[in-house]
């Protein structure tokens, strides 16, 4: 038995919409850096999905691409929540608004 | 050296002088200065002087003579060259214009020696010189109207010479504007010219008009434009306000460009374009109108004038009527001729009237002056002489072309007995003005402070002009004296040819009538007691009694005609109605709505406005850029369902 596109899509979509709220919900620097991974890996599984329901390779190189540029933003990100912490003893991004008008 | 073939040579030395001494001569000493002003204008009446006896060996087919140097414009079928030419009414001119200039600028470096600016004034005099002589040589409207434009700039340089002065700068503003408004009317008729002709150049014009006749509406279109321009030149009414202005400027300013040359532009271009004025008679007869009724209207203002040299004013203004009716009643020649008489005379007057100021001291009210007789002897006899010359008194120039004109007011083609009363009481009212002026001049008590003041004669540069000029406003008129023993007006008889080449048939006839009418001692006899030659004694006499024999008289009359006094005391209060008509409804307008609504509301408003908007927009839209994170991450997601919406929903891409 075949599991059918739209079951990996629909997971795929609830991940995304966790993401979301998580990432426009959430305080924590670390948690909003988790929820963009979240959605990131959402659009993976989308990918993925489409990839083998068309017998297609394109997809998969995609998801290479992003699992790349994730790595190299997680490398960036975490090196700013450090610096972050460092200076201002806390990880809540509410703190963190001095680049403003 | 063959001048005629060379015209160029007599524009190039003025303007050559002006170039150099405005150019260099700021650091040079006065007498420098003086050899290249008095250098280029004693060469350029050389020049005209070998010209005039060449012009006189010229073939009369080849006269008027053209020199075409290039072509200056040509667009379509219009065209422009710069085109000198010479006929007897350019000769004329030019010995006029350059004589009276050589012995002004003699003048001038006597009048002028304590001022400061000396190589500015030489050099805008040279300028003047330069522009007259292009307006008087030109062969076509164009050429002429640069020349009439540039002399126009000369006197507004020349009558704000003294610029740090409110009222000498106002007075070139208000000369400079006025006469604006009568060239607006030359310009549009210089355009109706061509439009007409299709071309600017005089011969061409004349030639064809003399074949081809045009509407005679038309025509008097054009020369009532065409007037305009020498209404606002020659100052005449209602343009006339500006000239008694002018009296701002130096005086050898005020004898040279306004009374001697550039004032009477307008009546040489009157006479220039005489078969046009030939062919419309109603032209003819408003120019007849507005000479009389200027000749004797500013004569009237000119009764009650303290200032010496705005009396002299009143009379250029008068005169430049009698200019106007000359030709207006078709005596061209006449009128010509008043205008060399008149430049000879009016520009002693006015230089007489220097020689004064400058020995009492820069003071111009005559009721301070009295007794100045013995003290400038020079002065005053050259001064007698001119204002015998004005008047009219038999003998002296003035009297032989005041006399043509108003013979041809009376008896000519166009006569007309209003014109001729207005110009006879204008006679009357110039006689005793100027005697007026000499005897509260030169006779009577001194009326100013003999210890302050130090009466003194002139030098010799000043003295020596003055005493040229009083030959010529003696003799300069004699040409016309055979006339009335029974002989030819040698004048006439040499510009005849200029005002019946191509004269409509009617007039060529009259003209000859005229001439041969009387017999010899009748015309003698009747020239000597005719009215001019009375009223013009009767203002003497008046004169005499009201200044010499019984000082009271005059303000006795004044208390008992207050109204008209004070009126004519007022100049009609003319300056005053313009004011009030034209010059505040103008300011009024200018301030208020073209200043404070069009240029502050409307231009300034649209101009700030716009930055203001854009800086209170961006006012409003930083607030936006909170600095949280987590805002900014719901307009991510807010702008990602948007769009999401946007291309599903509104546009169905499913």
């Amino acid at each position: 038995m075949i599991v059918p596109v739209s079951y990996y899509l629909v997971l795929s979509a609830i991940l995304f919409g966790l993401g979301v709220v998580a990432f426009v919900f959430k305080r924590n620097v670390i948690t909003i850096f988790m929820s963009i991974e979240l959605m990131l890996n959402a659009v993976n599984l989308a990918f993925v999905a489409f990839a083998r329901a068309h017998n297609q390779l394109d997809g998969l190189v995609f998801v290479f691409f992003v699992i790349v540029v994730a790595a190299a933003e997680a490398a960036v990100g975490l090196a700013i929540v450090i610096m972050l912490a460092r200076n201002r003893e806390s990880l809540n991004v509410e703190r963190v608004n001095l680049l403003k008008f | 050296m063959p001048i005629l073939s060379h015209l160029w040579i007599i524009l190039a030395l003025p303007l050559a002088g002006s170039a150099v001494n405005g150019l260099l001569g700021k650091r040079w000493p006065k007498s420098a200065v003086n050899s290249v002003a008095i250098g280029a204008v004693s060469l350029t009446f050389l020049a005209v002087v070998e010209l005039v006896r060449e012009f006189l060996y010229l073939p009369v087919d080849q006269i008027p003579y053209v020199g075409n140097y290039f072509t200056w414009m040509a667009a379509g079928n219009f065209r422009v060259d710069f085109a000198l030419q010479v006929d007897q009414l350019t000769v004329v001119m030019l010995l006029v214009v350059s004589f009276v200039g050589m012995l002004i600028h003699i003048y001038s470096t006597g009048y002028m020696a304590h001022q400061g600016g000396y190589y500015r004034f030489f050099s805008y005099l040279n300028l003047f010189m330069f522009f007259m002589l292009t307006l008087v040589l030109a062969a076509n409207l164009v050429v002429m109207f640069v020349g009439w434009e540039g002399v126009g700039l000369c006197s507004y340089l020349l009558i704000g010479f003294w610029f740090l002065k409110k009222s000498a700068a106002d007075a070139g503003k208000k000369a400079f504007i006025t006469t604006r408004i009568g060239d607006l009317g030359f310009t549009i008729g210089i355009l109706f010219v061509f439009a007409t002709f299709q071309s600017v150049d005089f011969g061409t014009i004349f030639k064809d008009l003399a074949q081809n006749p045009r509407s005679e509406a038309l025509l008097t279109t054009i020369c009532i434009l065409l007037f305009t321009g020498a209404v606002g030149k020659s100052a005449q009414l209602p343009l006339y306000v500006w000239l008694p202005d002018a009296m701002e400027g130096p005086t050898p300013v005020s004898a040279l460009i306004h009374a001697a040359t550039m004032v009477t532009a307008g009546v040489y271009m009157v006479a220039r374009m005489n078969p046009l004025f030939s062919r419309a008679p109603i032209a003819m007869l408003i120019v007849a109108i507005v000479g009389a009724v200027t000749a004797f209207y500013a004569a009237t203002i000119g009764l009650m004038q303290t200032d010496i040299k705005k009396v002299l004013a009143y009379s250029t203004v008068s005169q430049l009527g009698y200019m106007f009716l000359g030709c207006g009643v078709g005596a061209y020649a006449a009128g010509i001729f008043h205008l060399m008489t008149h430049a000879f005379f009016k520009g002693l007057l006015f230089l007489c009237a220097g020689s004064v100021i400058h020995a009492m001291g820069d003071e111009q009210d005559m009721m301070k002056m009295g007794g100045l007789r013995k003290k400038i002897p020079i002065t005053y006899w050259t001064m007698l002489i001119a204002t015998l010359a004005i008047a009219g008194i038999p003998g002296f120039a003035g009297f032989f072309s005041k006399d043509e004109i108003l013979e041809a007011a009376q008896s000519g083609p166009h006569a007309n007995w209003i014109l001729w009363l207005l110009g006879v009481a204008g006679a009357a009212l110039t006689s005793f003005y100027m005697f007026r002026l000499v005897f509260l001049t030169f006779f009577g008590k001194p009326r100013y402070d003999e210890h302050e003041v130090h009466v003194h004669e002139s030098p010799r540069n000043m003295t020596v002009p003055l005493m040229i000029l009083a030959f010529c406003s003696i003799f300069g008129g004699w040409f016309a004296a055979p006339k009335l023993i029974g002989g030819i007006d040698h004048f006439s008889k040499f510009l005849d040819p200029v005002f019946t080449m191509y004269a409509p048939a009617a007039t060529e006839s009259a003209a000859v009538v005229s001439e041969s009418a009387a017999s010899p001692g009748l015309a003698l006899f009747h020239a000597l007691t005719g009215w001019p030659v009375i009223v013009a004694i009767l203002g003497l006499l008046v004169a005499w009694w009201f200044y010499i024999k019984s000082p009271e008289t005059p303000k006795k009359l004044a208390q008992s005609m207050h109204g008209l006094y004070s009126l004519i005391f007022h100049k009609y209060y003319v300056d005053e109605i313009y004011a009030a008509l034209i010059v505040r409804p103008l300011l009024w307008i200018s301030t208020n709505v073209l200043w404070h609504v069009v240029d502050e509301k409307i231009i300034d408003g649209t101009v700030n406005g716009v930055g203001t908007a854009a800086r209170e927009s961006g006012g409003e839209m930083r607030k936006l850029q909170s600095g949280n994170t987590r805002s900014y991450a719901a307009w991510v997601v807010i702008g990602a369902v948007g769009f999401t919406v946007l291309l599903l929903v509104v546009l169905g891409m499913r």
